[in-house]
Parts: structure tokens; sequence; C-alpha cells
């Protein structure tokens, strides 16, 4: 015991000496934490529209007019001329075009039949998706106001569709993001700040020292870790301290829970920096090792991009993926208000998980080269 | 000079799990996320509460499952259960009819459907209640036309430009390769300038006669080799595994994916003149590099849509000006008059990295 609580303070020494360290561990969540909140949305604010309009008549206005109306558009350019319009494409000065064709009018009230062509820069298709779905259901609403004109059937829509919205009734993205990015927080500190550590020994040859002394090998992985798991947690609670002073973001849920969570997630993450520092000597590949799995870990958890689109086999991965269960634990129990019941099952996978990566870690590590 | 040189390929090449990791790297993080990496919704698992499991509402329901967005998975018989639904996190929507739906329909033409949408996820539960909205309102629309004695329509007819199928992978290609580069220049540079500081080799080389400059375009000629050959690995994978086309000219890609590497090597050795240990680079490069790459470029989430802060500081962001450069040369098949704008940016970041570095590299160490 005496022996690990040596290491404990010597690591904490080394730790709080480097200033610039000390700086990180408080700046880092919160930039995070104040950048990451708010970029992370879909949502689609504002369409940038160019009209084409050949035929320039009542109705064709009128039709120009609903889109000046909604608050989604904002029609950058009034032309009569598909050549300028396909150039505003290509320079990005607007998301889509709709050419109203010649004859526009005439044909709607000769034949009751007209097209109106709706181009839409599809290089990020969801949002296209949605751009082009919007504009439809304003033609569509311009339809029904054209029927109701012309026939004089009652304009009431018979199907009255409502929605609320649970768990976050202002769509406010803020909330889904924070607990994710509390996520992110505490794995780049066990992840990379612990791996990085003990290569650093290995690099800078100070661990060839403390091979030579009688310090047995858990005694020292114990010292080695323990410190960071402490700093990690640490930062967690920060996180939700700013969490909820700047953001508001709700915890429904109980802290204990999230604290006991983070807990064995952390042994997860420092097992995996542990074991790939033991498969690497210098730092420059710890870090480069690290970074790989850890970019493919976080692109793959659901932080950014839902789980639930992704194919069948990308699902499979990610019963591997350790941030996975975080992410998805953390919004339940904060958003939600989620109960052990709720998530025991992540519980038990993530302690199955950590038993498995330290067993494997220490294994791995050799005192002897 | 040359020797410099061929000792830092040295360095690099002799070390097998880099160079694995290297140009393993970007082929299976492309294969990876070209594959999953999605924001389109798909199959999202929803749940129906039908009061009143009537003619309409099952012509209603059937009309939804048969989207690709839903999949239901769920038929839920009481109010209580939606709550329990969603503490599980399987279900991301409930929708809910009223009791007697085709009747009120037919006689007082006006009947209730509720989305119920799980919002711990705004960005599923938004979009899934604008699809579903458009949905009935697509449904309504048919009622309407069968009432009218004289349809007049106007039909629309969307085009998807430069991405007829909506794939996930255009948009993700370009935002790959900046990252990767962003990460084998920025971040090794400064950190094998930091690891030469750290270990004090680098007394050794600034007491030789190579002078600063000549130390720096060595440390850093590996590395632009190594990432030209991995932005061409990136974009050859693109193009024969998930169909990304390269509409505009090659040596135009070429010429501006060189401008970019330069850019992010300087900012490397920027980086390394400020940081001390290897340690201190990786905090700048992690903090300072890859999550701004990430979010505030436009790769997953598109600028303009952020607080107008963050869009400004996106505006000094060298990676969202590459990521815009290499979509339109890609995809849209931009000539050099449509992106000057985004070149002169980048050529004026370098100089301001470059300047920046040689003002704050010391000859000599403290």
């Amino acid at each position: 015991m005496r022996t690990i609580a040596f290491i404990i303070r010597k690591e904490f020494i080394q730790l709080f000496r480097n200033k610039v360290m000390v700086r990180i561990i408080f700046v880092l969540p919160i930039i995070q934490l104040l950048v990451l909140a708010n970029t992370a949305t879909f949502e689609i604010k504002l369409i940038k529209l160019h009209i084409v309009d050949l035929d320039r008549s009542k109705t064709s206005r009128d039709l120009t007019g609903h889109f000046e109306g909604s608050p989604f558009y904002r029609i950058v350019e009034y032309s009569n001329s598909q050549a300028l319009a396909e150039d505003d494409i290509m320079k990005g000065r607007v998301h889509q075009f709709i050419s109203i064709p010649a004859g526009f009018e005439k044909d709607l009230n000769s034949t009751g039949q007209v097209k109106v062509r709706i181009a839409t820069n599809a290089i990020d298709g969801a949002a296209a998706a949605l751009m082009s779905a919007y504009t439809i259901s304003i033609i569509q609403d311009f339809n029904v106001n054209l029927m109701v004109e012309s026939t004089g059937i009652s304009k009431q829509e018979p199907i009255r569709a409502t929605w609320s919205f649970w768990y976050n009734p202002e769509l406010n993205y803020a909330n889904y993001m924070v607990p994710g990015i509390l996520v992110l927080l505490v794995t780049i500190i066990g992840m990379f700040l612990s791996g990085m550590n003990l290569v650093k020994e290995k690099e800078i040859g100070t661990i060839e020292q403390i091979n030579v002394t009688p310090i047995r090998k858990y005694q020292f992985i114990i010292g080695k870790l323990l410190p960071y798991w402490l700093v990690a947690l640490f930062e967690l609670a920060f996180g939700l301290l700013l969490a909820k002073l700047v953001f508001n973001i709700p915890i429904l849920g109980s802290i204990w829970l999230i604290f006991l969570f983070a807990a064995v997630y952390l042994l997860v993450t420092l097992g995996l920096g542990l074991l790939v520092s033991t498969k690497t000597n210098t730092q420059q590949q710890a870090m480069f090792l690290s970074w790989f799995f850890l970019v493919i870990f976080i692109l793959m958890s659901g932080l950014f991009t839902a789980v639930d689109s992704m194919p069948q086999w990308a699902k499979i991965i990610n019963v591997a993926n350790p941030i996975a269960y975080f992410v998805e634990v953390i919004r339940m129990i904060m958003l939600k208000g989620s109960g052990f019941m709720d998530v025991s099952r992540h519980f038990f996978i993530l302690l199955m998980y950590a038993a498995l990566a330290l067993t494997v870690a220490t294994w791995q590590y050799r005192k002897t080269t | 000079m040359r020797g410099f040189i061929i000792k830092e390929f040295y360095h690099i090449f002799r070390d097998v799990r880099t160079m694995i990791i290297l140009f393993g790297m970007p082929v299976v993080q492309v294969l990876l996320f070209g594959f999953a990496l999605t924001n389109e919704i798909k199959d999202a698992n929803i749940a129906v509460l039908d009061h009143s499991k009537d003619i309409v509402t099952t012509e209603i329901i059937s009309k939804i499952v048969a989207s690709d967005y839903f999949k239901l998975t769920e038929n839920l018989e009481n109010e209580a259960q939606i709550e329990a639904e969603f503490r599980k996190g399987k279900i991301k929507q409930v929708i809910v009819f009223e009791d007697n739906f085709a009747q009120k329909l037919e006689k007082d033409r006006n009947a209730s459907i509720h989305i119920i949408g799980d919002a711990s996820d705004p960005n599923t539960a938004s979009i899934l209640a604008n699809y579903t909205a458009a949905i009935i309102k697509d449904y309504q629309a048919g009622i309407l036309i069968t009432q009218a004695p004289f349809p007049m329509m106007i039909t629309p007819e969307p085009a998807m430009l430069f991405n007829q199928e909506l794939k996930g992978v255009f948009m993700f290609v370009p935002g790959i390769i900046t990252i990767l580069l962003m990460l084998v220049c920025a971040m090794m540079t400064s950190i094998s300038i930091a690891r030469e500081k750290e270990l004090g080799t680098m007394e050794v080389l600034l007491v030789s006669p190579l002078k600063p400059v000549q130390i720096i375009v060595g440390k850093v000629t590996p590395y632009i080799v190594l990432s030209v050959i991995n932005a061409f690995s990136i974009l050859l994978l693109g193009y024969f595994v998930f169909g990304v086309p390269i509409r505009g000219s090659i040596g135009l890609l070429l010429f501006e994916t060189i401008l970019f590497i330069v850019m992010a090597l300087s900012m490397g050795i920027l980086i390394s003149t400020i940081a001390r240990n290897q340690q201190i680079a990786l905090m700048i490069s992690l903090a300072g590099l890859m999550l701004p790459t990430i979010l505030l470029s436009g790769f997953i989430f598109p600028v303009e849509n952020m607080p107008i802060v963050l869009q400004w500081l996106s505006n000094i962001m060298p990676s969202k000006w590459f990521i815009i450069i290499i979509r339109s040369i890609m995809l849209k098949g931009s000539e050099i008059i449509y992106i000057w704008k985004e070149t002169m940016i980048l050529l004026l970041m370098i100089s301001i990295f470059i300047s920046l570095s040689i003002r704050n590299f010391k000859v000599r160490l403290e």
C-alpha cells in the first residue's frame, strides 16, 4: 500500500509541476463544452433560394410570395435566367433554385397541370433531402390554396397533426451534445494522458530505474493509473458543473449513477491506454495508435450521428465500442432520468470490458525488456 | 541537407507500426465511415398507439411504414407505455391516433394525430416529425384531390445536383482527406520536432552546420511525401469503392492539396515552436486542431447553421476553406475561378503561420 501511495504521489507531483498540463486540464473542458455544444446541429435554419421566373405572371408571383413569406427561405436572387441560377449554385451562393417555366399561368388555367423544377445542391445529401421536402410542402400548400380558390371547397385540413417533443421540448441541441462531450472529455484524459505518460518513461529511459526497484507490477500499474482515474473523474465533475451552470442542462437521473458508470468506464479506457503503451515505444507511436482507435470509436459511437442509421455490421462493431455505451447511458440518465434497471445491461457489459482490458494490459506489461 | 532528409525518412520508415498505421488508417477510415457514418435517417424504430384501429389509420400507418425512414416495432395499448418505452431507449417516436378516427374524419372533417418524439436526440426527433408530417400531408392532398371538381396542380420536380442518390460518402470523403492531412502533417511534424527538443537531440541539430530553415525543410519533406500518397489513396478508394467522382481537373486538385499540406505543415511547425514537449504538442494539436477540424469545418455539421460567433470562428479554420475547395473540385467540377477566393485565404494563412514560426523559432535552447 505504501509503495502505491508513493508512486501516486510522484505522479501527482509530476502532473501538477507541469503548468501547461494543469491549464489544459481546466481549459479543455471549457473550450470543448462551449464550442462543441453549439456546433453539432443538423437543423436547417435558412434555405438560400434563387427563383428563375420565366413566366412573370400573377400566379408565378403568388408562388414566389409564398416563399418570401416563409421564415425558412431567403430569396437571394429573382431572375429569368437558368444559367445565372446554375452559376449561383456553383459559387455556393444559393442552396436551391426553382425554375418556373414560361407559360406557367396559361397552362395551369387551361390544363390544370404544370411542372416546376426544384434543383438542390445535394453534396450534403441529408440536408438536400430536407430542403427539397420543405420546398415541395410549400408548393403543396400553394396547390391547396389554388384548389380552394378555384373550386371553393373547404380550406380546413381534415387531419390535424400535432406534435410534442418529450425530454427536450425546445429541441435544444446543447442538451443532446453536452452529455456526449463529457464522455469525450473523460475519454481523452483516460486514454491519451495515461497511455502517453507510461510511454514517456519508456522513451526517456526512466522506466529502467523503476524496473530495477522492488516495486511489483500491479503496484506500479495501480500507481500509474489511479491518478488519471481521479483526474478524469474530477474533469467529469467540473464538466457537469459547467453543464449545469452555463448551459442549464437538466440532470434528471441520479448523479451518483453517472459517476458509477464513469468510474467503470474509465477503467476500460485506462486499460486500453495501458495496453497501447505496452505495445509502443515512443510517445509518437502511442499517440498515433490511440488516435486511430479513438477517432473510429468516437465517430461510430453515436456522439455525432445516430447509431440507428448505421448499417447492421457497424452496429455489431459498436458492441465492442466502450464509448458507444457510455454516450448512450449518460444521455439516458441526464435527459430521460433512466434508472439503474434501464441501463443495467450496459453497466455489466462495461464492467466485463473493464476486467478484460485491465487483465490483458497487465498481462502484456513487462518489467523486463 | 540531403543526408538530413534521408535521416528523417529513416526515422519514419524504420518504424513498421507507424508505417502500417499511416497507410492503413486512411483505408480503414474511408471504408468504415463511408459505409457507417451517415446523417440520413433510415429505419428509425417507431411505435404506434392506435386508439381507433380502423381502415383510415391502418392506411396511414402502412403509408408511414412504406417509407424507408420508419420501422414499426411496437403497437402500444395505452399512454403509460409511451414513457416506459422511451426510457428503455429503443423507440424514437410514437404516433398516437385518437379514437373513432375514420368516423370523425368522415363526419366532422376533423380528426387528429399526435406525434410524440423522443427529443433527447433533437436532430432525429425533428427530422422524423417532419417526415411524418409530410407523409400525412401527402395523404391529405390525396383526399382533397378526389373532392375537387377541377384539380389544379403544380407538380414539383425535384432534382438533386452533384449527388443524385444523396449518398453520405460524397460529403464525407473530402472531410476524411482533410482530417488525415491535418493529422499527418500538423500533428506529426509538431510532435516530431517537440520530440527532438525533449530528447535533447535538437541541440545536436542546432550546433550542426545546418541552418534552421534546412532543419525544418528536412523535417517536413517526408511528411509531404506521406501526405500526398495518403490523399491520393483516399481519392482512389472513394472513386472505386464508393463511386465518389472527381469531376474537376486533377491537376488543380493536386495543386490545392499540396497547398493545404504546406499550410498544415507550417501550422505544425508553429505548434512545435510553442510546445516544449510531446505531450503539450499533442494536447495543443488535439484541442486546437482535431476538434475544430471535425466540427467547425463543415465536415459533418453545416457551418451555416451554427451560432454567429462560431461561424465567425470557423473562418479562421483552414480546414473549412479546404473542404469547400475540395468539394467544389471533386463534386461540382469547379474551375479555379470559382474557388480563387478560398485559395487566396489558404495562401494568406500559410504566410502568417510561416512568419510567426520564424519569429518564434529559437536557435538557442533555454
